[in-house]
């Protein structure tokens, strides 16, 4: 398959291998920040390509393990109401929320569907005039512009019955508070190579100014992640800290600017809870003022729901990289992918899903 | 059976007039006049055989002394026509395909039918035809069967519910608790081909070419394979629902063997590749309908390849992995980049992922 294989290169992928053995002198920590490459390394198996002294520790960037609790939770209150036509992403179906996750909701009667555009949305909504029809709105500023594509859609055909849960997060705030923990073992970061072909790098440059760190934003096959992983030593070990592109064939240092123009018009940021981080200021999307109209956590009035998390979920501190999954005490016991615990085991690209799918051996 | 030009007639409309009932009709599953015609007209007339015929609760077989095997599998898929099949073709070969896998030359099957109110006459046509047709390339009868109509709105147009029984020839043992540690595991063509079909349909992906299922009868080449390997071999299993992934793993289980295999010796598809990539879902998990797993003694392995490929339905077998005494229990996979990794059972179907 032309431009995939070309990065799924044994023979290339051991090349870089051997120099990054070849570079490392030191230990050192890097965090790759999407869920998507975390995938990556564990389903082909390159974390064991790696020298020992090098550690990857998965950072926030699933956007099912960040949300939190209370918003599933309202998602649930939502979908279980009977004239409601809940649509979602796959991966959040099977998240758990204080009681029931929205596969539970649907095997009791709720109307929920899995939907892979926000726009087949909008369409389900024009085609059910008499059902409310409800996106749930999850993701990084790589799945913003579909909504807000979706929501100049809904506004263009004024539909009234359609509306979106919104539980859209921001990458570099949540850098800028994993950077600032004193906890923080990071030492360079694999920044997300589809959030930075929407938003660009120039958020990162005062991120990586400020703590002298060094950027790379890295592509999701194979040979991206190691490249990816050796430029980033190669900043370590030389001592230089900046923002540089691996993933040059889709990003550009200034981003897709008719995308970030969507977003403007459709989205402000908010503070906003992460799930087993707390509130992260200014870390989230929410409605402008002309948008508000289609938000469905005020439309069914469900903004009141609070939630709290189980004490035995470590899923904050593996999130923040503090911690791999095998720390936790309930890992492939009490909390498996068919029972999980907390939202990093339910999703294919949470860590703790990856560590129990590819990495029992 | 009728000649070649009566069946032809036969085959150009409907038997049971459409103007008088174009959909069918809870009467259809009443008992009553329209029951009958219905099984009359459309279910004797295509499935043509004497135990049919004799229109009695059950059929009378006579049966060959030795070992029967009996399987039984339901079919529910939406939309119930997609490319290179339907709903009444894949449960015939599902079910002849689950006999092959227990070593069994299929003998008779039952077709028993759910059908919700409403549904097409011209539809249930189609897709009995098609059932007739599947049978009759498979050399099998279906000898009996049984009709259900329910409320609108209480089923999917149509369930089919296919069972069958098959004679297991003697000197064949066929189990998963026979893999063992050596064994060579063959797939006998490209993976992943009818869940790719239905996926795209479903969500409306257009590539350069339609991918069509790959449901077809295997019963033919297994016996091919077992007559000149015998014990030889090991283990069958046609990796339907959950795909080559979770077949595996059930085999490494129930034998307490470990399972190694390479990602770049499985046959598949550009077309199928790029559509998992898009859809988001690995190929591994993806149903196949006309594909069969053998396990067979390392020193006929070529000569089982050589079977296989020799066979229409396996021009692109490959061998694609081992059975090993290491990691007993569990599937690992040597990945297209020469990492390792554990392929593990899904918890339910595969969800894509979000970004």
């Amino acid at each position: 398959m032309k431009f995939v294989d070309e990065y799924r290169s044994e023979a290339d992928v051991r090349k870089v291998a051997d120099s990054i053995r070849a570079l490392v002198t030191r230990p050192w920590t890097l965090m790759e920040i999407c869920g998507g490459q975390t995938h990556t390394l564990i389903k082909y198996g390159l974390d064991r390509m790696l020298p020992e002294l090098v550690t990857l520790v998965h950072g926030p960037g699933c956007p099912v393990c960040v949300t939190p609790l209370e918003l599933i939770d309202r998602a649930v209150a939502i979908a279980r109401r009977p004239e409601v036509t809940f649509a979602s992403f796959g991966d959040m179906l099977r998240v758990p929320g204080s009681e029931l996750d929205l596969l539970s909701v649907k095997a009791r009667g709720g109307d929920v569907r899995m939907l892979y555009s926000p726009l087949d949305a909008v369409r389900l909504a024009q085609k059910l005039p008499e059902r409310q029809v409800v996106f749930f709105a999850v993701g990084f500023e790589t799945t913003a512009p579909a909504i807000a594509g979706a929501l100049l859609e809904a506004e263009r055909l004024d539909l009234p019955n359609f509306s979106v849960l919104v539980s859209h997060v921001l990458v570099p705030p949540a850098m800028e508070a994993l950077l600032s923990s004193p906890a923080c073992l990071v030492k360079g970061f694999l920044a997300a190579g589809h959030v930075c072909t929407v938003m660009g790098t120039h958020e990162y440059l005062p991120i990586a100014e400020k703590y002298r760190i060094p950027i790379v934003v890295t592509g999701f096959e194979p040979l991206d992640l190691m490249v990816g992983i050796r430029m980033t030593l190669a900043a370590l070990e030389e001592g230089r800290h900046g923002v540089e592109i691996q993933y040059s064939r889709c990003v550009s240092p200034e981003g897709n600017l008719p995308a970030q123009k969507l977003l403007s018009e459709v989205f402000e940021t908010c503070d906003r809870p992460w799930r087993g981080i707390g509130v992260i200021p200014k870390s989230g999307y929410a409605l402008t003022p002309r948008f508000r109209r289609f938000d469905a956590a005020k439309r069914f009035d469900v903004e009141t729901v609070t939630a709290e998390e189980p004490a035995v979920c470590i899923a904050g501190s593996i999130l923040q990289g503090l911690a791999k999954p095998r720390d936790c005490a309930a890992f492939g016991r009490e909390c498996r992918p068919e029972r999980p615990l907390g939202a990093p085991m339910v999703s294919s690209e949470g860590a703790c899903a990856a560590y129990f799918s590819y990495g029992r051996e | 059976m009728s000649d070649d030009l009566g069946e032809k007639l036969q085959a150009l409309t409907c038997p049971v007039p459409v103007s008088d009932t174009p959909n069918i009709l809870l009467g259809h599953g009443g008992g009553g006049r329209l029951s009958q015609m219905l099984v009359e007209k459309m279910f004797a007339a295509s499935f043509d055989n004497a135990a049919l015929s004799e229109m009695h609760d059950g059929a009378v077989l006579p049966v060959p002394a030795g070992r029967l095997a009996f399987s039984t599998d339901s079919f529910v898929v939406r939309p119930y026509f997609f490319p290179g099949g339907d709903i009444g073709s894949l449960a015939v070969h599902g079910t002849v395909n689950d006999l092959a896998m227990c070593g069994a030359r299929p003998l008779a099957l039952s077709s028993a039918l759910i059908l919700e109110e409403g549904l097409p006459m011209e539809d249930l046509w189609r897709i009995t035809r098609s059932m007739a047709e599947a049978a009759r390339n498979a050399g099998v009868s279906i000898v009996t069967g049984d009709t259900k109509v329910v409320d609108r709105g209480k089923g999917d147009g149509i369930f089919v519910n296919v069972s069958g029984v098959g004679l297991v020839p003697d000197g064949i043992e066929i189990s998963p608790r026979r893999a063992r540690p050596g064994d060579v595991i063959l797939v006998s063509g490209a993976i992943a081909q009818h869940g790719i079909a239905i996926m795209a349909l479903r969500e409306g992906l257009e590539f350069g070419t339609t991918v069509e299922t790959d449901s077809a009868p295997l019963h033919g080449m297994v016996a091919g394979l077992l007559e000149a390997l015998g014990l030889d071999v090991h283990v069958l299993r046609d990796p339907t629902r959950g795909g080559v992934a979770s077949v595996l793993n059930e085999i490494a289980k129930a034998a307490g063997i470990g399972v190694s295999i390479t990602e770049t010796a499985f046959p598949i598809a550009e077309e199928v590749r790029g559509a998992c990539e898009i859809l988001g879902l690995d190929p591994l998990y993806v149903a196949n309908e006309g594909k069969l797993l053998a396990f067979v003694a390392r020193e006929r392995a070529d000569q089982a390849l050589a079977l296989l490929r020799a066979h229409r339905f396996g021009a692109e077998a490959a061998i694609v992995g081992e059975v090993t005494d290491e990691h007993p229990g569990r599937v690992v996979l040597k990945s297209r980049v020469g990492g390792r990794r554990v392929v593990d059972l899904l918890t339910g179907d595969q969800l894509p992922r979000i970004c």
